[in-house]
């Protein structure tokens, strides 16, 4: 009887189909992949079923890490000039000066946690060297010197007649008095409409909001 | 490495002195070039921040001097939530009773149902307003705001309650439609229930105080 034939194989695969998945999903993520800008602290924010996008524009953000220190960043893509002019007009409230000299260094949204009086310094050191400073953070427990209301009056002051978004991001373990004080800060410079930065969830199953969602409200 | 010679064959030759030209295969060994891709897809995957913040909504009242202008609710279609240390929440309906027979503790995961609960019986309660559900219907809303206009949430942090309990606390109200509802700071007399109660910093010494 006649042996059949087992017909030898290559065992070589193609790989061509392998590489375009690959490439496919490559470039997907290339393109959908936004770089977060550099923070001097990381800040976790609490979960929230709100589903507004935070405005990168004409808004201020106020941040609290998880040491309670209070950071003000200013967000003004679109003029640059503005956040130096608040940095400017905040300093002067105070009673402190810095010039347009002092504030080289300065880029939109980077967070400023110090107190007047150290700000200058600070200021004056160069981007690489201001990411290694641990900044104290702006004083704001104190009612009677809550920096932060200088902060946020020129912050009013230079969006005259613009909308301006206050936001505040605080850390999951900051405690509330700090927010407490911020809320506060705001309130003198008759404030009362601000955004709690958090991150997104979805509505609690069997919830309200979730029948709300599921009826595409 | 993986590609095995497949082209170039010897059958016949050409003839003496003819050398013969190698014919060399084609395949392009690809392995490299997916063990590329793929590193590349990596790193865009960790670096990759799908979801984008949000943010919610917060309105705060004006201070304010005068007693008229004030908001006034019903006591009885209150709820006072006390939000204290380690996550613990505290609760009352209306007033606080003096020997603290109403006060009451809950976690993050019940508070919700007593939210409900009592917002269901704010509702049940509730005698037709023609006024307010006109203005409703006049505007487009529901009238599920009208019923429960006697229903408000008085939400009190103490000062050992963490940002993260304000922000879940307020989202439980977005979570369960609650109309109306304020941020408001504790009276003594709740800081002391709160305290009897094993909540306060000052019942256990052992927690570092707020810096």
């Amino acid at each position: 009887m006649a042996k059949a034939k087992i017909q030898k194989k290559s065992t070589d695969t193609d790989m061509t189909p392998f590489v375009d998945v690959a490439f496919l999903i490559l470039s997907f993520f290339i393109m959908a992949t936004k770089f977060k800008p550099a923070e001097p602290v990381p800040i976790e924010t609490p979960n929230s079923v709100s589903s507004q996008t935070m405005p990168d524009n004409n808004a201020v953000m106020m941040s609290i890490d998880k040491d309670n220190k209070v950071y003000f960043s200013i967000m003004s893509k679109s003029d640059v000039q503005k956040g130096k002019d608040i940095i400017k007009e905040a300093a002067k409230r105070a009673g402190v000066t810095i010039t347009d000299g002092d504030l080289t260094h300065y880029s939109d949204g980077m967070m400023l946690g110090m107190p007047f009086n150290k700000l200058k310094s600070f200021l004056a050191l160069a981007p690489a060297e201001q990411a290694k400073v641990k900044q104290d953070g702006i004083p704001v427990l104190d009612s009677a010197h809550n920096e932060l209301v200088y902060w946020i009056g020129a912050a009013k002051w230079a969006f005259t007649g613009e909308p301006l978004k206050y936001l505040v991001k605080g850390d999951n373990v900051s405690k509330y008095p700090t927010f407490s004080a911020l809320v506060d800060a705001m309130k003198r410079n008759d404030e009362q409409k601000y955004n709690l930065v958090t991150m997104p969830t979805d509505a609690p199953q069997g919830t309200e909001l979730y029948l709300d969602r599921l009826r595409g409200k | 490495m993986a590609s095995l010679d497949t082209g170039g064959d010897d059958g016949h030759k050409k003839g003496p002195g003819v050398k013969k030209a190698k014919k060399l295969s084609t395949r392009v060994d690809m392995t490299p070039m997916v063990d590329l891709g793929f590193l590349l897809i990596t790193f865009f995957i960790f670096t990759a921040t799908m979801s984008n913040p949000t943010t919610m909504d917060l309105n705060m009242p004006k201070d304010t001097d005068k007693k008229d202008e004030e908001t006034k609710i019903k006591q009885s279609g209150s709820l006072s939530i006390i939000l204290a240390n380690d996550n613990k929440i505290f609760y009352y309906e209306g007033e606080m009773d003096p020997t603290g027979a109403n006060f009451k503790s809950a976690t993050y995961k019940d508070i919700r149902d007593e939210i409900i609960r009592k917002k269901k019986e704010v509702i049940s309660h509730y005698v037709q307003d023609p006024a307010c559900e006109q203005e409703a219907k006049a505007k487009g809303k529901s009238i599920d705001d009208c019923k429960q206009k006697d229903f408000f949430v008085v939400i009190k942090p103490t000062d050992d309650a963490t940002y993260k309990n304000v922000v879940d606390i307020l989202d439980e109200m977005t979570i369960n439609k609650v109309a109306r509802y304020a941020l408001v700071k504790p009276f003594p007399t709740e800081l002391d229930a709160v305290k009897l109660s094993g909540g306060g910093a000052a019942a256990t010494p052992a927690t570092p105080p707020a810096k």
